[in-house]
């Protein structure tokens, strides 16, 4: 292997200023949202993450986030930067510039500061059959399943429940009785799985009047996903299988 | 702030791997509830990438028997011989398990579960690299979380989300130690919950929080040994801790093994591949403690690259795109988003990272707690996972036997927890057992003292990455130490900002910061003590391994004057006899 593509990282690069203006809510004092603007000091290549942890490290402590995992597998830390659904591990200050202004996702009840209530958006995914429902008895062995099989539902396996998708959406906005693109995306999961022996129990629940007729194929929730799912399409995929009744 | 009280029969601490797996096991049997400082689904186990080991057989030639051997020898003779049999035989019905829960493995043309190479796991004691790794892509982790959280839902198992377990209450009115309750803190209202249960079984995961560069998720703080630790129960194996080769650098974002089981390779600033010289028969796909010596060496030597020349490269140019996008693509993902890199076309700079705890709290093979180094068993206190150490993993764990682990000991933990408490009477809780946890809340809250937290969190990561990590010597195991006292000083002198009660996380960080310092203190003794080098616990100044005086697991107490004491128990032999570890 010749090493001259071999990338240099610099560890010396230089600090520059971080302009946050983050939308808070303290419900034992505040009685509306406000604004507060911090600046901290980081390196183009650190996350967004790290500029929470420098405010709330450095500046302060009061300031309230979820997060767990810092590189976009655990769905923790959802919030609107600058207007966007983003994780804010997985968004370099590079990327995202020196001003940023951080609020809470939409659509689910605010608790304190970027933490929102998550419950309803899990039982909306619990709503939907979630596991894998197969009555044979497959004894000792494993289930077989081709490779083409396997692949027909791969995309929606990555979902990490990070409800960038749900809170993006306009529908879900204005209705949270809509089951919302995260939920059909688990569905579908286990609908396009050739194991699973339950579709059409799935398919009767998101053709109820919360389910995926409330969706007007406007691809927020697509550009939000963190993962990169086709999330639409996978809405569009189980409209079609409500309508032919055929997946 | 309010008290709520709570009675099940069995709790379980934790809702990663390990505690969902229980949680199924248990769930249906006895009146069970769920407590997790995280959405289930946020567990670390969701981060584990390159699979999990049973001799399925399935792509060619394997017995569990070859597994149990290489586990063993990855270990370097510190394993418990009778649990690694049982681990390695049951990995077999584990994925069997999984698969039929709805886990979406990668498949064979033949629709079978796929299988590939991993360090240290190798054909007929260590004649060449085997496949043995189940995978599903390399997001094995992510889709065993889910696969179990699924199972978890459809047996409407209870759940505490974002409830933290501050506290364990042991009864000991009968003259033996039993355990009677564990104290929550809840996330959402700062309210405190007092769970009466006969049974506690802890799956609280790892502590590489403990060092900066790690691969480690912000919350894997080591609260189900720390808060243990304090109650007298010891803590085996600390010092064994593995740091895994390949850390992006900089940010110690795992970069799977997976990457070198496909065919990846290790190069140094030259472009050696510099494995050759280490390990001729397994090359890149040796030990992890052993490769990541070899990456250490190359860098001391002056063989590193960068500015500092203090990285090397994994190299995955060779291979085709497709097999990249295919069985690779979340740690290649990685590369792109924090280093900018794109690994069709470059090497990716990495070092080693913080990885993972073989050591933590002692369990037989049942998952029963066993509180001193005569074997007794806590009455009512179980663990698994990575928190727990049975040993199945000794000095030195193999890349997927942890996913293996928590599912294989998950499960019998479970099972034996259901079985005890089945069995056995409610005890009474004392009046006034969440006082301690009070009294601690409310002295953080007020406290004024000039030190914060994240600096002193800070400063113990930093010594334990430079004194405590791949090489250790007196030196700077004495330089650890010296700083931990330190620190464990500051920490009594803190202040923290936010005195509300709701998703107060500065309150809860200080908490996992006195259990992260408790156990770096035990980890610098064992290590300290400890004058050999086996698996992980490199001593440069003293480089071999000693079967005639340390052939023996290492138990650490907290006395009640908080001093550590250091006792040792033996390691349970079996068919392999210690040799020497080449690969
Ligand atoms: C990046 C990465 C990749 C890995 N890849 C592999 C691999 O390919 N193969 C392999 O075999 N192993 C791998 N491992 C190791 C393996 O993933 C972990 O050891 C294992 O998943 C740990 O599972 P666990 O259930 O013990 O803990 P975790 O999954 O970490 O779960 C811990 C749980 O405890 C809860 N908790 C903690 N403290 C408290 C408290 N005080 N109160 C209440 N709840 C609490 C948390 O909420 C969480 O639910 C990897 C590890 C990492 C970090
Ligand atoms: S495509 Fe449908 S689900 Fe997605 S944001 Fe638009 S309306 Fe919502
Ligand atoms: S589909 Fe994507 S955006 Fe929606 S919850 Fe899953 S990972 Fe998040
Ligand atoms: S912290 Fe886990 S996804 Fe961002």
């Amino acid at each position: 292997m010749t090493m001259d593509k071999s990338p240099q990282i610099d560890s010396h690069e230089k600090e520059v200023k971080v302009t946050l203006r983050i939308k808070r809510y303290n419900p034992e004092v505040d009685t509306r949202p406000r604004f507060q603007v911090y600046e901290v000091m980081l390196k183009p290549g650190d996350r967004v993450l790290d500029a929470l942890h420098a405010v709330k490290w450095k500046l302060d402590g009061t300031l309230s986030f979820r997060r767990s995992c810092a590189h976009g597998v655990c769905g923790s830390d959802a919030m609107v930067i600058n207007g966007e659904n983003k994780l804010a591990c997985v968004n370099l200050i590079r990327n995202v510039g020196t001003d940023l202004t951080i609020e809470p996702i939409r659509g689910l009840p605010v608790i304190k500061d970027l933490v929102v209530d998550m419950e309803p958006f899990f039982a909306q995914y619990r709503s939907v059959l979630p596991y894998l429902i197969a009555n044979d008895d497959p004894g000792y062995k494993e289930r077989l399943q081709s490779q083409d099989d396997r692949e027909r539902y791969d995309d929606t396996t990555k979902c990490i429940l990070c409800a960038c998708c749900t809170t993006s959406c306009p529908v879900y906005w204005a209705n949270d009785e809509y089951v919302g693109p995260a939920a059909i995306v688990n569905a579908h999961r286990f609908i396009f799985d050739s194991r699973d022996q339950a579709a059409s129990e799935r398919l009767d629940i998101l053709n109820q009047k919360s389910g995926v007729w409330r969706c007007r194929t406007s691809f927020n929730c697509t550009e939000a996903c963190p993962r990169g799912i086709s999330v639409t399409k996978t809405i569009e995929e189980v409209k079609r299988a409500i309508l032919y009744d055929r997946v | 702030m309010k008290v709520h009280y709570h009675s099940y029969d069995a709790v379980i601490v934790g809702a990663g791997g390990a505690g969902l797996r229980a949680a199924i096991e248990v769930a249906g049997k006895v009146k069970t509830a769920v407590i997790t400082k995280l959405y289930p689904t946020r567990s670390h186990t969701g981060a584990a990438q390159g699979g999990m080991c049973a001799a399925l057989a399935n792509v060619e030639e394997d017995y569990w028997e070859w597994h149990a051997f290489d586990t063993v020898k990855g270990s370097d003779y510190l394993g418990d011989q009778d649990a690694i049999d049982i681990m390695c035989r049951e990995a077999i019905d584990a994925v069997i398990d999984l698969e039929h829960f709805g886990m979406a493995f990668s498949r064979t043309p033949e629709g079978r579960i796929d299988q590939r190479r991993f360090g240290g796991h190798t054909r007929n004691h260590g004649e060449a690299p085997v496949r043995r790794s189940c995978y599903a892509a390399d997001r094995t982790g992510h889709m065993i979380l889910q696969t179990l959280y699924q199972q978890c839902v459809a047996r409407e198992v209870n759940f505490f989300n974002e409830f933290q377990v501050f506290d364990i209450i042991f009864d000991e009115s009968d003259g033996e130690r039993r355990v009677s309750g564990v104290v929550a803190y809840e996330l959402a209202t700062g309210d405190i919950h007092v769970f009466a249960t006969k049974g506690v079984l802890f799956a609280t995961g790892g502590f590489g929080k403990m060092f900066k560069i790690s691969s480690n998720a912000h919350t894997l703080t080591g609260d189900g040994p720390g808060l243990l630790f304090r109650k007298n129960i010891p803590m085996e194996d600390l010092e064994f801790y593995q740091f895994h080769p390949t850390g992006i650098y900089g940010f110690g974002i795992l970069l799977s093994e997976a990457a070198r089981g496909e065919g990846g390779i290790l190069r140094n600033v030259h472009g050696e591949r510099f494995m050759e010289r280490v390990a001729p028969t397994v090359k890149d796909l040796a030990p992890r403690d052993m490769v990541a010596r070899a990456i250490h060496a190359e860098i001391r030597e002056g063989r590193g690259a960068g500015p500092d020349k203090d990285y090397v490269y994994l190299d995955l140019t060779h291979l085709p795109p497709e097999q990249i996008d295919a069985k690779l693509p979340d740690i290649t993902d990685f590369a792109r988003t924090y280093l900018g890199i794109e690994p069709k076309q470059q090497p990716i700079p990495i070092q080693p990272t913080a990885h993972y705890a073989m050591g933590g709290i002692p369990t037989n093979v049942e998952g029963e707690v066993i509180g001193d180094s005569n074997g007794t068993i806590i009455r009512g206190l179980y663990a698994a996972g990575e928190c727990a150490c049975v040993s199945v993993h000794g000095a030195n764990r193999l890349g997927t036997n942890s996913l293996l682990d928590i599912v294989v000991f998950g499960k019998r933990g479970g099972h034996s927890m259901a079985n005890y408490v089945s069995q056995t009477d409610h005890i009474d809780l004392r009046r006034g057992v969440e006082q301690d946890v009070l009294d601690r809340i409310s002295a953080i809250k007020s406290a004024t003292g000039g030190n914060k937290v994240s600096d002193i969190r800070t400063e113990l990561q930093l010594t334990m990455t430079d004194n405590a990590s791949v090489v250790r010597t007196a030196e700077s195991l004495d330089a650890a130490i010296t700083t931990i006292n330190r620190l464990k000083e500051e920490y009594n002198n803190i202040h923290i900002d936010d005195k509300g009660e709701v998703f107060n996380y500065d309150l809860v960080e200080a908490m996992e910061l006195g259990h992260l310092l408790d156990l770096a203190e035990a980890f610098v003794i064992g290590a300290q003590a400890r004058k050999e080098s086996r698996g992980a616990h490199w001593r440069d100044d003293y480089p071999t391994r000693d079967d005639a005086n340390w052939m023996k697991h290492t138990l650490a107490y907290r006395d009640a004057d908080g001093q550590v004491r250091l006792e040792y128990k033996d390691v349970i032999s079996g068919r392999y006899e210690p040799m020497e570890r080449k690969y």
